[in-house]
């Protein structure tokens, strides 16, 4: 099926190709409303793509390319070259109120495709739209909104990826809506999709670790329900607030009919904020979550039923002006502040503290020639402690990266 | 108004100059970004590390045996348990250091050298820990147990490599010297899939053991062997029996990377004294030698012939005998293996005892079961054989047995 998928994509890019060589001006920018109050609900739709002449498809993209040098505690690999990923979007609108939408991602050089989203959305109303298909669980606020030109660093955040299994989608049904008055916005999203699996207490992670569950593909055929609620409001003076929820079983209890085991649970609660400070135009990002999970009393602690973390980005544009060519090129300096707990807890045998966390640091300096393309340069600074709260390793390093959309 | 100012400077320079600067900055920058990275630690401050002077094939097969120890994670698909204790080897052993009371081994079932009563009950080690579905093992009723905290790996090549009759020339079963020291080997079987040693000595079809708490272990491969199996459930060809069941099944780790694990700890380096120099340090190894402790932890051991040159025929340093020494009742948990009384503890060795709060989350947990939390206070639960030499550190003045304790912290 992702084949398919991908084949149809390629498809699609030849054609467009082709029809440019035909005639270029035929190719419609269809830019993103920077301009406009948006949530990150929106994110999905606020992208630029490329339509082709009357066609109701359009098309876009990014790609991620990195070089890093970092190091743990006097080991490094060196010099290490990576094309992190290459999204494919591909958009359509069917009729005025019905859209679809898909992402697929590429990572690693093809060694990962996934469909990060391919949804048809169907509007009743602006408070009331049916969105089915593989869908991303708008748990936080990355998850939703996490195009690689949006972000100043060159890594994604930890706490997303590694803890609240970002990016984290999945096949189902859902219902949301947006609504204005004055100064405010407010959206709510609400969805029954497929869920996770027992891999997020058993894997080779050796903690509990919910992006195991991603490695699995029959989450997009069968598995466990989740339900997944974010209500979001927007000041356009204060900024966005977002309050999130995603749970339900994740283990396979039953098979064939068989009781293995009995029904257990996860939740996670997420909270996200972001601002743009008036006058000085700096951004401010963060988002924050906890996660309960009911790990067997008899299993390993090593395993945690408590996860904790978030991340914090601060951009401050330094100047804009024209630069090499580029009109309106800005320069950011920036900082990520970072910090997961993989096992909140204390030990059964010595009520000492479990370790399993990590802090990040990571200032950054970025060129934005234009708003759809980001070259960014950063410093990680990292301390990880192991589960028995020994002392951290240290990392540190650099990262060079160029993303933007297509 | 500095962006106002970086804007000025910014517009007063030419293009080239810019490009030709971002070009040289760059080329420095990889030349030298490395430094900028945190250093590592000191040799002498970790336990984890090969042995210098191994060849490149050695050190490829050391490489491979470190993942397996370290980053091989088993979970169910891989055969985990489904009753066990630990998910890897590197979660009882945090930087090859000693464990804590969260992965210490119960071991239950044998009161005297006619072996263990209790093996069909899921005896010698408790898997005190299940995966989803099943019931961990519990102690079984009338049997006796023990708490073991998983040792240290470091230099662990080289005390396999002591040979016998070194062993045995360091032992004094019926106290021939008068100084109240003892020490006995552990006569114990050994399983069919060890190979003996040429120079190995045999009493009635048993060997001398040295490994673990009881020294009941004969060797690396047996050592490895049992842990994969009793600590995480896992078989192998070498002992394909399953836990859970008690049935054989098939192997869920392979005989290389068994072998690999081995030649890993076998080829692991031996700790690093820090601090030789200090004096107050070497007048605390004098007062270690002055109230008897060296007696049974002997400080320097030979190996024998190994085909790793890096380990033949050397010297080291272990502060250990490698034998049974009575440590009285207090120590007594009623819990033994091979010929060992409950009474009776193998002299555990002393080097990296400084650096065993690096792996155990900051603290001491020491003597057999953890149970003490400083170096004092293990010395403070010597008894039998060692009493005399605990009442000799208790004479000491505050100063000098500070300066033993600075002495043993630097080992």
């Amino acid at each position: 099926m992702i084949k398919k998928i991908v084949l149809f994509c390629i498809a699609c890019m030849y054609a467009q190709l082709t029809f440019a060589q035909i005639d270029s001006t035929l190719l419609n920018n269809v830019i993103a409303d920077t301009g406009k109050q948006t949530l990150n609900m929106d994110a999905v739709y606020n992208r630029p793509f490329l339509g082709i002449g009357k066609l109701p498809v359009s098309l876009g993209g990014y790609a991620e390319v990195n070089w890093q040098h970092i190091g743990t505690d006097g080991v490094s690999e060196g010099h290490q070259f990576q094309m992190r990923r290459m999204t494919l979007f591909v958009a359509s609108t069917i009729s005025k109120k019905i859209k679809f939408l898909s992402e697929i991602e590429l990572e690693e050089g093809g060694k990962e495709i996934s469909v990060e989203f391919a949804s048809i959305d169907v509007e009743f109303h602006p408070l009331l739209n049916l969105r089915g298909g593989i869908v991303m669980n708008p748990i936080g606020s990355f998850n939703q909104n996490h195009d690689g030109p949006r972000w100043e660093f060159t890594d994604r955040p930890i706490s997303a990826t590694q803890m609240l299994a970002a990016t984290w989608s999945n096949a189902g049904f859902g219902l949301f809506g947006k609504t204005y008055k004055n100064n405010w916005m407010f959206g709510y999203e609400a969805y029954l999709t497929g869920g996770f699996n027992d891999d997020i207490i058993d894997n080779e992670m050796n903690k509990t670790f919910l992006p195991a569950a991603k490695v699995s593909a029959e989450r997009f055929e069968e598995g466990n329900a989740l339900l997944t609620t974010k209500i979001a409001t927007r000041h356009s003076k204060f900024g966005e607030l977002g309050l999130s929820y995603m749970g339900g079983n994740y283990n396979t209890y039953k098979n064939d009919g068989i009781v293995l085991d009995e029904k257990r649970q996860l939740h996670v609660f997420a909270m996200d904020y972001n601002t743009t400070l008036p006058k000085i135009n700096t951004t401010i990002t963060g988002e924050w979550a906890w996660i309960n999970i009911d790990v067997p009393s008899s299993f390993t602690q090593q395993y945690g039923n408590k996860q904790r973390g978030g991340f914090l980005d601060i951009v401050q544009p330094i100047f804009k002006r024209k630069i090499l060519g580029w009109d309106k090129a800005v320069v950011n300096l920036s900082c990520r502040l970072e910090y997961v707990d993989w096992n909140v807890g204390t030990f059964n045998e010595t009520g000492d503290n479990i370790g399993d966390n990590l802090w990040s640091v990571m200032p950054a300096i970025s060129f934005r020639p234009t708003a759809q393309t980001v070259f960014r340069f950063n410093y990680r600074y990292q301390l990880q402690k192991d589960v028995l709260d020994n002392d951290p390793s240290k990392t540190g390093g650099f990262s060079f990266g160029i993303s933007s959309y297509f | 108004m500095p962006n106002l100012t970086i804007q000025y400077m910014f517009k007063q320079l030419k293009p080239t100059y810019i490009i030709v600067s971002i070009l040289i900055s760059s080329i420095v920058f990889l030349v030298a970004c490395s430094e900028l990275e945190p250093a590592a630690p000191a040799d002498e401050d970790i336990l984890d590390g090969p042995l210098e002077g191994l060849t490149n094939a050695q050190s490829a097969q050391f490489l491979a045996g470190d993942i397996a120890f370290n980053d091989e994670i088993f979970t169910k698909d891989k055969g985990l348990g489904p009753v066990f204790v630990a998910t890897s080897c590197g979660s009882c052993h945090a930087g090859d250091g000693k464990g804590t009371p969260f992965t210490t081994l119960t071991r239950f079932g044998q009161v005297d050298h006619t072996g263990n009563k209790f093996l069909h009950l899921g005896g010698p080690q408790l898997q005190n820990r299940s995966i989803p579905g099943f019931n961990p093992e519990t102690i079984p009723t009338g049997a006796t147990f023990s708490k073991f905290t998983p040792p240290a790996n470091t230099g662990l090549g080289f005390i396999e490599l002591v040979p016998d009759s070194a062993i045995l020339a360091l032992s004094d079963p019926n106290d021939m010297n008068g100084d109240g020291i003892s020490g006995v080997p552990n006569w114990n079987t050994v399983p069919s899939y060890v190979d003996i040693l040429e120079n190995a000595i045999s009493q009635n079809g048993k060997y001398i053991c040295r490994l673990g708490k009881k020294a009941s272990t004969f060797n690396l491969l047996q050592q490895t062997v049992n842990a994969y199996n009793q600590d995480i459930g896992i078989t192998s060809t070498f002992n394909p029996i399953d836990v859970y069941s008690g049935h054989s099944i098939d192997p869920e780790v392979s005989d290389k990377t068994v072998r690999d694990v081995v030649a890993y700890l076998q080829m692991l380096k031996a700790p690093i004294q820090r601090e030789t120099e200090n004096v107050e340090i070497e007048n605390g190894k004098n007062l270690f030698i002055q109230i008897k402790c060296a007696a049974c932890h002997v400080p320097q051991l030979q190996t024998d012939f190994s085909i790793i040159s890096a380990l033949s025929y050397k010297t080291f340093y272990p502060y250990t005998d490698l034998l049974l020494h009575d440590m009285g009742s207090d120590l007594d948990d009623g819990y033994t293996e091979g010929s060992a009384k409950t009474y009776e503890w193998r002299t555990p060795p002393l080097w990296g005892l400084g650096l065993s709060p690096g792996s155990q989350g900051g603290k001491y947990f020491l003597m057999h079961d953890g149970r003490a939390k400083s170096i004092e206070e293990a010395i403070e639960m010597h008894g039998g054989e060692a009493a005399q030499s605990k009442n000799n550190f208790q004479q000491l003045s505050a100063t000098d047995k500070e300066k033993l304790i600075q002495f043993l912290k630097s080992l």
